[in-house]
């Protein structure tokens, strides 16, 4: 007997056409990836139950990357191919990394990023990264049975553009369609939020491996809205087990890199039993076979870590500043990351916001749900009217060097995304016509202090008086997070314009060569997966214009609508075809074809609120 | 910026009629806030988020059309600055610099306070004028909406939108010195 078909309140009607989304939390020290299935988030285990997926990834000179728990097992054995925390390494240069102390890596600088040269050969922190993205994406894939539609990968609040930008590079060069970038206080304040029915204004304090975010939250039915946020970007737990590790090191005069390597994993252990032993007692076997004992108190533990604790609290407080906010009026606090299960910190949170922090969703795994259910309303799957609005913010203020070596803020930091603004430049010299633009990033006067972004020069301004050219230099920040900058001179009616991407972005053709090679290893055939993923971006195009027109045709003019027929016949043709090139450009073409309709139908969407609204304030007079 | 659709709709909308409130100085917050909200829930990119590439960038680009709005006319002296442009009045604020002299006299005033107890390190000093630097304001802001919505009087609305400035400068300056 055919049953009816129900479908969940606030699920899309029909079950078949679920894409299938998935939320990844791309940590410092475990990754993991979580789905939406009958209404519920849940993480995705890998093939033995285990939910979490160690940040490492070993290469070796066959070839062969090992990444998780076996790459682990072998990070003291190797210690300068197995790269772990390589998110501190994101988007990052040589000279960043030195506050790490001593690494058991070779780094070399390249333009934008730094690499690390393995046995197999030199590799930027975004390959690396992309190795533990696809073993994420082959779990989830077998678990889900079929092809992810796209993800939702998570970011620390207090990322930069960099490391966002190298975070969205790792995932496409995994093969992922990136439906967004997410930052990880907002992903646990979805997950908790719904899962508790909250509203109010909450403090989400997320205290990662290797990275520290607070945010404040002000939640409301249908609405999450970040009012501001603050973090360290190289501050978390691994900070604990270094001051672990050193304090042994010192105590013990211990000098081979090895033996670090050996005492940071037992100070990570001892570190995890010290939040619920008050002494512990171990022992080392160091890289020449003699075995040490080791002992640390919770106390002393405590006394060590207490300048960390500190440092998360005066970043809170900025936080809460810029919020216009006190402590007390925060109805919650919400704990993040693993490392929030020290009890010192848990007491400390405490007494800072003057209530109990709240800690009954897994702090390891709250990241990845709140990812997961993002990627399931992003992908379409929930019912129009019952999904939310998602109000985030940049975390650093965005400028432009300007005389002297100073920075002029262009975005100030906590400015809601996306967001564009532009500001007025004129030319220093008579007869100037081209002008140097360099995007910084950061908070502070001097250009030398902020992170550099960017250069570039726009030329061909017609030669004028010194301060009579009109340079209109516009930021736009996108829903990722993520900055274009283009320039534009205003008086003669003379335009140049250049876009940017900030450099430490991998341009397509890199993406696409790295893709490659990633391929030359494996059996697929590379031209055979382009051409599906080609297909696919076609037939996704062609399904939403056919959609769009069935709404809004009347919004085009005869020529309009038969230019639009025209290239979707071309790309229908295409699509038969094998070439995936082809594909590409009549998708290419058609999208620009069809600019003018999605404007347009914007508008209309725009209008019908406008007027829903006039009519609605008239019906309540 | 080049705008995304072919008839100026994007453009030719002030603020006021985007989050669907009157163009005067005078705003009920909470009608401003349902009308950004109301203008997200249809514009924001995540409700794009698998639509057509150029769909996703017009979504992008009214989005931060909103955020624009909303953040404009929520800030009261922003929303007097941009209410005057749409009266076609300027503020210029960068090049005008004539103040009335009892204006001048107080500015003075404040500003050797704020100097002397930065100087001295005198916290409840800066904390007291920062209260009284909050009731001037409070004090302006009212003559303010008198000026822009009951007397029409733009001029002045320019003058006190130029004090007003000075104001906020001054009370970061006295945010900076506490922090």
């Amino acid at each position: 007997m055919a049953l009816l078909q129900i479908s969940e309140p606030g699920e899309s009607p029909e079950p078949h056409q679920r894409k299938l989304a998935a939320g990844i939390d791309l940590g410092t020290t475990h990754s993991l990836v979580a789905t939406v299935r009958s209404g519920t988030a849940e993480v995705l285990a890998d093939s033995e139950g285990r939910p979490l997926l160690p940040s490492i990834v070993r290469y070796s000179k066959d070839g062969k990357v090992v990444v998780g728990y076996d790459a682990r097992a072998a990070q003291a054995d190797d210690p300068a191919n197995t790269i772990v925390s390589v998110k501190r390494f994101m988007g990052r240069g040589v000279a960043d990394v030195a506050r790490y102390g001593a690494l058991p890596y070779r780094f070399t600088d390249t333009p934008g990023m730094l690499n690390i040269e393995t046995v197999a050969g030199a590799r930027s922190p975004v390959q690396v990264s992309a190795e533990i993205l696809r073993v994420l994406r082959a779990q989830a894939e077998a678990a889900l049975g079929g092809e992810l539609f796209g993800v939702v990968v998570t970011v620390p609040a207090y990322f930069d553009d960099s490391q966002r930008q190298a975070t969205k590079d790792a995932a496409r060069l995994a093969g992922l369609n990136v439906l967004r970038l997410l930052n990880e206080p907002t992903a646990a304040a979805i997950a908790y939020g719904l899962d508790h029915n909250s509203e109010g204004t909450f403090a989400i304090y997320d205290l990662g491996g290797g990275t520290f975010d607070i945010s404040i939250l002000r939640l409301t039915r249908g609405v999450f809205e970040v009012l501001a946020t603050n973090g360290d970007s190289a501050l978390g737990g691994d900070d604990f087990d270094q001051a672990i590790a050193m304090h042994w090191r010192n105590q013990h005069k211990l000098v081979d890199a090895r033996d670090t390597r050996r005492l940071l994993a037992i100070a990570r252990e001892v570190k995890e039993r010290l939040s619920s032993e008050t002494a512990v007692d171990t022992y080392v076997t160091l890289s020449y076979g003699q075995k040490l004992h080791l002992q640390l108190t919770r106390a002393e533990f405590e006394s060590m870590t207490m300048p960390l604790v500190q440092k998360t609290l005066g970043i809170a407080r900025k936080a809460l500043r810029d919020a216009k906010l006190e402590a007390s009026a925060i109805d919650g606090v919400v704990l993040v990351g693993g490392a929030t299960r020290m009890p010192q910190l848990q007491s400390a949170v405490g007494t800072f916001f003057g209530k109990p922090p709240l800690k009954d969703l897994d702090p390891d795994q709250v990241v990845a749900l709140g990812a997961a259910i993002q990627a399931n309303v992003l992908a379409g799957n929930r019912a129009p009217g019952d999904d939310w609005l998602l109000l985030d913010v940049i975390p650093l203020s965005l400028g432009l060097e300007t005389m002297g070596g100073l920075a002029e803020r262009v975005i100030p930091r906590n400015s809601t995304i996306p967001v564009a603004r532009a500001q007025e430049f004129t030319t220093f010299k008579d007869g100037q016509t081209a002008m140097a633009i360099h995007v910084v990033q950061g908070e502070r006067e001097l250009v030398s202090d902020n992170r550099s972004l960017a250069r570039f020069e726009l030329r061909g301004i017609p030669p004028m008086v010194a301060g009579a050219a009109r340079i209109a230099v516009t930021f736009q920040v996108d829903a990722d997070g993520l900055l274009s900058v283009s320039a534009r001179e205003k008086t003669t009616g003379v335009e140049s314009s250049i876009v940017v991407k900030p450099s430490y972005g991998l341009s397509d053709d890199e993406i696409a060569r790295m893709l490659q090679e990633s391929f030359a290893h494996a059996t697929d055939d590379r031209d055979a997966r382009a051409l599906a993923e080609q297909r696919v971006d076609a037939e996704s195009l062609l399904g939403a214009l056919r959609a769009a027109l069935a709404a809004d045709a009347d919004l085009l003019s005869a020529p309009e609508r038969e230019a639009l027929d025209r290239e979707m016949a071309a790309l229908e043709r295409a699509w038969s075809g094998a070439d995936h090139r082809a594909i590409k450009s009549a998708v290419e073409k058609l999208n620009r074809t069809s600019e003018t309709f999605a404007g347009r139908r914007m508008d209309r969407a725009v209008s019908g609120a406008l007027a829903g609204r006039t009519l609605d304030q008239v019906a309540r007079k | 910026m080049s705008h995304s659709t072919s008839d100026g709709s994007f453009a030719a909308r002030s603020h006021f009629e985007l989050l669907g409130i009157p163009a005067r100085y005078a705003v009920d917050p909470a009608s401003l806030e349902r009308g950004y909200r109301d203008l997200q829930s249809r514009v924001h990119p995540d409700k794009f988020a698998s639509a057509t590439e150029p769909e996703r960038r017009v979504a992008m680009q009214w989005a931060a059309r909103a955020n624009e709005a909303y953040r404009t006319l929520r800030h009261p002296v922003e929303r007097a600055r941009y209410l005057l442009g749409l009266k076609g009045f300027d503020t210029e604020e960068e090049s005008n610099t004539s103040m009335p002299p009892d204006f001048l006299m107080q500015q003075m005033e404040w500003r050797e306070a704020v100097e002397h107890a930065r100087a001295t390190s005198d916290t409840g000093e800066l904390e007291q004028l920062r209260a009284n630097l909050a009731q001037s304001r409070t004090d302006m802001l009212r003559m303010l909406e008198l000026a822009l919505d009951r007397d029409a009087n733009f001029d002045a609305g320019c003058s006190l939108v130029r004090k007003l400035r000075f104001l906020d400068k001054l009370e970061e300056e006295i945010d900076e010195a506490l922090q």
